[in-house]
């Protein structure tokens, strides 16, 4: 599904601040990938390199989405083509409504890959029946993006989108970040619902907590732009139990 | 105060060529009152405080500049809504194109008829709230306007009036030089909608005068067309007895230079008056200029001036907006906003908001910002697929829903915001 190769990056604004710096990583259809790290290792910058964020430059390397070069498309190009993020930080969007903003990005993916939109009666069925899964309600839909949502409501409505959008290749980028027990739990089910064998995961997070409620199938250490060591679920309560030091160490 | 000599002379020479429209006594003593207000005044240059920012050279030389034509190919504004529609083209009202002047609990009368008759209730307003309206801040051109425009409606409701009353003023020589003024008279609990399309003419001046007594609501709807060489200057005064209601929006698109003012006064208790605005302008010869004044001299008293501009390609945008409040207007609740959407670095807006406070328990507030679209969110929308120019113009009309917001008629706001698609699809 996604095929990352040697992956190189730095900031656009300045060269010598090198963040990603060799990075490889392979994820199959229907797997869940988890890459934890400490602060500053390079998971966000991942990221925004992957789905096309202005500010990085690529030095080398290359990632691919189903054999196709994800680095040189547009960021609309690249969802179209079934690449999504889950902020971090969802973005704040006064005057558009999360209903126009859901349909607007649904359709412009149908139409980049040739398909019919979808017509408003069926949108709007689709969406309720989606956003009552994650126990999200008319007004919050009504509101403009995110305008106003709690850190929980926030990430909903990225999981929502994810559910409209269908993707293949999701990465979530700290969803769990100013989330509460019951609030990861839902996200997680939300996640967990949308897992099939065609669509793959890659979970950025700093804690264990999450990968509880999103069991990962693979778990990657990202230290200084590199995957220093992969493993699986296991990897993950070992950087629980013993922080990142003793990992470091071992790589160094 | 004793002009200076330059202005004197100008502005003696410029009215040296202008005669007066007959009429009645008082329709003639009106306009010679408005000539000598003017005259007293002096046309305005940039170097007066209030046009500094706007040069008003072109609005008064003699013979207007020319202004092509310009089909875009839209369907005219409002022309699904059951309205009574009044149409001027250049000017010259076109009887066969407009409904009758009549309708239930409303008198429609042309200017042109009424000011030729010794009795009529308009005589009591024409010129009366402009002449008012000169302190603190001048307005020579609406005393221009008052003088020499023969025609333009009259309007009085008398209850709520169901049907909006639309002017629609049509652009079809290329060198049609306009002046109209518009009276509106709201009786004790009556309401009334106007609506106002244009172009309108090459250069085309409008002064509407608007008297809301007790209860009474007034809703006003413009749309300044989308001409890219017309020129427009526009004065609205309004006066609001108590508890009464006034609201005012006006949607600017185009044009080489837009200037509309709007005073509005506040004398009874409990009034409301929000006026909003909405511009997009493309383009180095676009400017567009709104001046506001809103005096509070009365109780309780609620204000709202919200505009939005959208310039790209070194469009121009200006605003000045004031809100005072005499002695004595206790509890007033005035807000006061404005903002600019520049679309790259060639675009200029302009900003000066005034505060001026006399009373001691009010609240008003006011601020005044200028941006770039927000990149974070342009990136966003283009994350979830969404192409960079689509991305663009779903942010440039999410900026101008604030102003949009402030007409309550959903259908006619809807309307409005087709135009604005329509606008920056053509510039995709």
């Amino acid at each position: 599904m996604l095929e990352i190769n040697n992956l190189h990056a730095e900031l656009e604004t300045d060269a010598d601040v090198t963040i990603l710096k060799g990075l490889t990583l392979s994820i199959k259809p229907g797997e869940v990938h988890a890459i934890m790290g400490p602060n500053g290792s390079g998971k966000s910058t991942l990221s925004y390199v992957l789905s096309g964020k202005d500010g990085y430059s690529v030095t080398a390397g290359s990632a691919m989405l189903e054999g196709v070069d994800l680095l040189e498309m547009e960021p609309e190009e690249r969802a179209a083509a079934g690449l999504f993020l889950a902020f971090q930080y969802p973005v704040e969007i006064p005057g558009v409504g999360n209903m126009t903003f859901l349909r607007t990005a649904v359709n412009a993916q149908r139409k980049a890959r040739g398909e019919e939109e979808l017509s408003a009666g069926d949108f709007l069925k689709e969406v309720r029946a989606k956003a009552k899964d994650l126990q999200i309600d008319a007004d919050m839909l009504k509101r403009p993006v995110n305008v106003g949502f709690s850190g929980g409501e926030k990430k909903r409505n990225e999981i929502l989108q994810m559910a409209m959008l269908e993707p293949k290749m999701c990465i979530l980028d700290e969803t769990d970040s100013g989330l509460d027990v019951d609030a990861m739990k839902l996200v997680a089910d939300g996640v967990n619902a949308l897992r099939s064998e065609n669509r793959s995961f890659l979970v950025i997070t700093h804690y264990q907590r999450l990968l509880d409620h999103i069991k990962p199938d693979f778990v990657h250490i990202l230290a200084d732009g590199k995957i220093i060591k992969s493993g699986g679920p296991e990897l993950a309560l070992e950087v629980e139990n013993n922080g990142y030091a003793d990992i470091l160490a071992g790589a160094a | 105060m004793a002009l200076a000599k330059l202005k004197q002379d100008a502005t003696l020479a410029r009215l040296a060529g202008i005669t007066l429209p007959e009429g009645a006594t008082w329709a003639t003593a009106a306009r010679s009152d408005a000539l000598a207000r003017l005259s007293a005044m002096g046309l305005p240059t940039r170097r007066d405080e209030y046009w500094r920012y706007t040069d008003p050279a072109s609005l008064i030389v003699a013979d207007a500049p020319p202004a092509a034509l310009f089909d875009n190919g839209e369907a005219p504004l409002f022309a699904g809504v059951d309205r009574i529609a009044l149409v001027f083209v250049d000017g010259v009202f076109d009887a066969a194109q407009s409904d009758d002047l009549a309708g239930a609990g409303i008198e429609i009368h042309r200017l042109a008829d009424v000011a030729q008759r010794d009795i009529h209730w308009a005589k009591d307003l024409y010129g009366t709230l402009e002449s008012r309206g000169q302190h603190p801040v001048e307005r020579p051109l609406a005393a221009l306007n008052t003088a020499i425009a023969s025609d333009g409606i009259v309007i009085r409701a008398t209850a709520k009036v169901q049907k909006p009353v639309h002017l629609v003023y049509l652009h079809q020589s290329e060198t049609s030089d306009v002046t109209l003024h518009n009276l509106v008279r709201i009786e004790a609990g009556a309401s009334l909608t106007l609506l106002e399309t244009g172009p309108g003419a090459a250069r085309l001046s409008t002064c509407l005068e608007v008297d809301i007594a007790d209860a009474g609501q007034f809703h006003h709807i413009r749309a300044q067309g989308s001409d890219h060489e017309r020129r427009a200057v526009t004065h609205c005064f309004a006066q609001l007895a108590a508890e009464s209601v006034f609201k005012s929006f006006t949607l600017t698109f185009n044009g080489v230079l837009t200037r509309n003012e709007c005073v509005i006064d506040m004398r009874g208790d409990d009034a409301v008056a929000h006026v909003a605005g909405a511009c997009v302008g493309d383009g180095g010869d676009f400017h567009h200029d709104d001046t506001v004044f809103v005096t509070h001299d009365a109780l309780r008293g609620e204000s709202r001036q919200v505009f939005k501009k959208v310039l790209r390609n070194g469009a121009v945008g200006v605003f000045q907006g004031k809100i005072l409040v005499k002695q004595g207007a206790q509890k007033t609740d005035g807000y006061q906003i404005s903002q600019s959407l520049l679309l790259d670095d060639d675009s200029q807006f302009l900003a000066k908001p005034e505060l001026e406070i006399y009373a001691d328990d009010v609240a008003c507030s006011h601020g005044s910002t200028t941006g770039a679209i927000d990149e974070t969110a342009l990136f966003y929308l283009r994350s979830r697929g969404v192409p960079m120019e689509a991305a663009r113009n779903l942010l440039t009309l999410s900026f101008l829903a604030e102003a949009l917001a402030e007409i309550e008629d959903q259908a006619l706001a809807e309307e409005l915001q087709t135009r604005l698609e329509g606008w920056l699809a053509r510039r995709a």
